[in-house]
């Protein structure tokens, strides 16, 4: 359940259009389906009233967008960012991605979002509708004649779960109030796989990548995957986009594209949540994170403006990559 | 049925200005090192793209070392200081799915160090055989 109301936020765009601070309206709508929610480009107070939709499925990070979006408007557009996308906004902007001066941002504070996964584990395919109740999520089935309640809590995404951080990083105006930076245990499931043997890791990861089905969703989604020219694009490039033929091209193109984002990525968890296949594609960027973390010093992505990427950075004293190994490795 | 002996392919990209010109002083000096170390030549050690690096085990390599000038020697001046780093997070990347990590290493060769060469790349020879094949990274397709 989000505490910030769907109607607070229509008064305020509505507001902004109208007294002309902002021109367009970076916002969510509704999609096929109440769980299924899209961003969309707003610019009438009309059109907000009747498709601005503000709702536990409203995980879309919108930093990405403003890069294609900033261009195409004249005058400012408004972002909503919860706390994560914050951070995706402040490293596209130490990239140079898109130009402040056009854009008008609004923090939202964020309850958590629900991962629709785990409510069809719970009641099963063929949903209608899901409105907020409370506390839990009213779920209505083809199958079933009374609508089954489901607390939004165990249904909550991983990356939410695990949230890093309540607190935004960049904004213009805050609405609601702000949080703190959380000590999460986001780095859990990857000390457990790195606790395992090579071969059970091995096998956890086949299991995992072999259900790839290529549809670049997760390079799609990411917001620190802005290259116009992608090399997965490159049909010279050896991982052009299609489906993987084989094991080796799921793991190629997984590695790729984990290390392309490399120091870059602020975990926000876009890439996961976009996964068709449910693949926990989060945790190769935060097994690189984690190595970062300990191999070169704390850093957050996007934590602030102009911080330097670990991986294009460098220190005379540098650990050799032999070294990595030598940690007190369960397996070295 | 003849058994083809097994011996490991070796891809060893070395740098231009310095581990390049080790390669040639080893041979020079008729220091023998495995003739499956194929020795690929780059600009600087940070040219090699992880890419180049799983494509090499693609087409079939067992092990894969990257050379460069010493940290500090770097004829670009700081090329190899990224290199460092990014093998580092790439080769714990490589561990971390499950892959085997005796099989890729980084190597600072000087000019001067023939003796070096030959050495490393005995001793890594060695250490990828007694792996076997690789097989975690292997594409069929390119398989002779
Ligand atoms: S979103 Fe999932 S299925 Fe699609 S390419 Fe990425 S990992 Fe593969
Ligand atoms: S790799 Fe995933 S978690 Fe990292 S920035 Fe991209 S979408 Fe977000
Ligand atoms: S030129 Fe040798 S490592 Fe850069």
């Amino acid at each position: 359940m989000q505490k910030i109301t769907k109607d607070q936020l229509v008064e305020k765009t509505v507001a902004l259009l109208s007294d002309g601070t902002v021109s367009a309206v970076l916002g969510w709508s509704r999609g096929e389906f109440d769980y299924d929610i899209t961003p969309a480009v707003f610019k009438t107070a009309e059109d907000l009233k009747e498709n601005f939709v503000w709702n536990d499925f409203c995980g879309a990070n919108f930093s990405k967008y403003l890069v294609a979006q900033t261009g195409k408007v004249e005058g400012k557009i408004l972002v909503f960012l919860k706390p994560c996308d914050t951070y995706s906004f402040n490293q596209l902007l130490t990239e140079h991605r898109f130009d402040r001066e056009k854009v008008y941002a609004v923090g939202i504070p964020c309850e958590g979002m629900a991962d629709i996964a785990k409510v069809k584990e719970i009641v099963g395919d063929g949903i209608v509708s899901i409105e907020a109740d409370g506390e839990n999520l009213k779920v209505s089935t083809l199958y079933e004649d009374a609508p089954a309640l489901v607390n939004a809590k165990d249904v909550m995404a991983e990356r939410c779960v695990n949230c890093k951080s309540k607190k935004h990083v960049a904004y213009d105006e805050l609405m609601g109030d702000d949080g703190e930076v959380i000590e999460s245990n986001r780095f859990d499931e990857v000390a457990r796989l790195e606790a395992m043997t090579p071969d059970e890791r091995f096998a956890f990861w086949q299991n995992e990548l072999s259900r790839c089905i290529r549809c670049n969703a997760c390079r799609d989604a990411c917001p620190a995957c802005t290259c116009e020219k992608c090399v997965f694009d490159n049909p010279a490039s050896s991982v052009e986009n299609k489906a993987p033929a084989n094991s080796f091209e799921e793991k190629m193109f997984h590695i790729i594209r984990a290390f392309h984002v490399a120091g870059r990525c602020t975990d926000c968890g876009e890439c996961s949540r976009v996964c068709p296949q449910n693949i926990p594609l989060h945790l190769l960027n935060r097994k690189f994170i984690k190595d970062i973390n300990e191999f070169y010093g704390e850093y957050q992505a996007g934590a602030e403006v102009g911080s330097r990427a670990p991986l294009v950075d460098y220190t005379t004293e540098d650990l050799e990559p032999g070294e990595v190994f030598d940690r007190g490795d369960k397996d070295a | 049925m003849q058994v083809k002996e097994y011996k490991p392919l070796i891809v060893a990209f070395c740098c231009n200005w310095c581990s390049y010109a080790g390669a040639d002083l080893a041979g020079n000096n008729r220091l023998s090192y495995p003739a499956d170390v194929k020795i690929i030549r780059v600009p600087c050690s940070c040219r090699v793209n992880p890419m180049f690096i799983l494509r090499a085990f693609q087409r079939g390599a067992d092990g894969v070392i990257i050379c460069g000038c010493h940290p500090g020697d770097c004829h670009y001046t700081s090329g190899n200081y990224y290199t460092r780093r990014r093998m580092a997070a790439l080769f714990s990347m490589l561990d971390f799915l499950g892959i085997e990590k005796e099989r890729t290493r980084v190597e600072w060769v000087s000019a001067a160090e023939g003796a070096k060469f030959a050495a490393t790349m005995n001793e890594f020879a060695e250490t990828v055989a007694s792996l076997g094949e690789n097989k975690r990274l292997e594409d069929l397709r390119c398989k002779r």
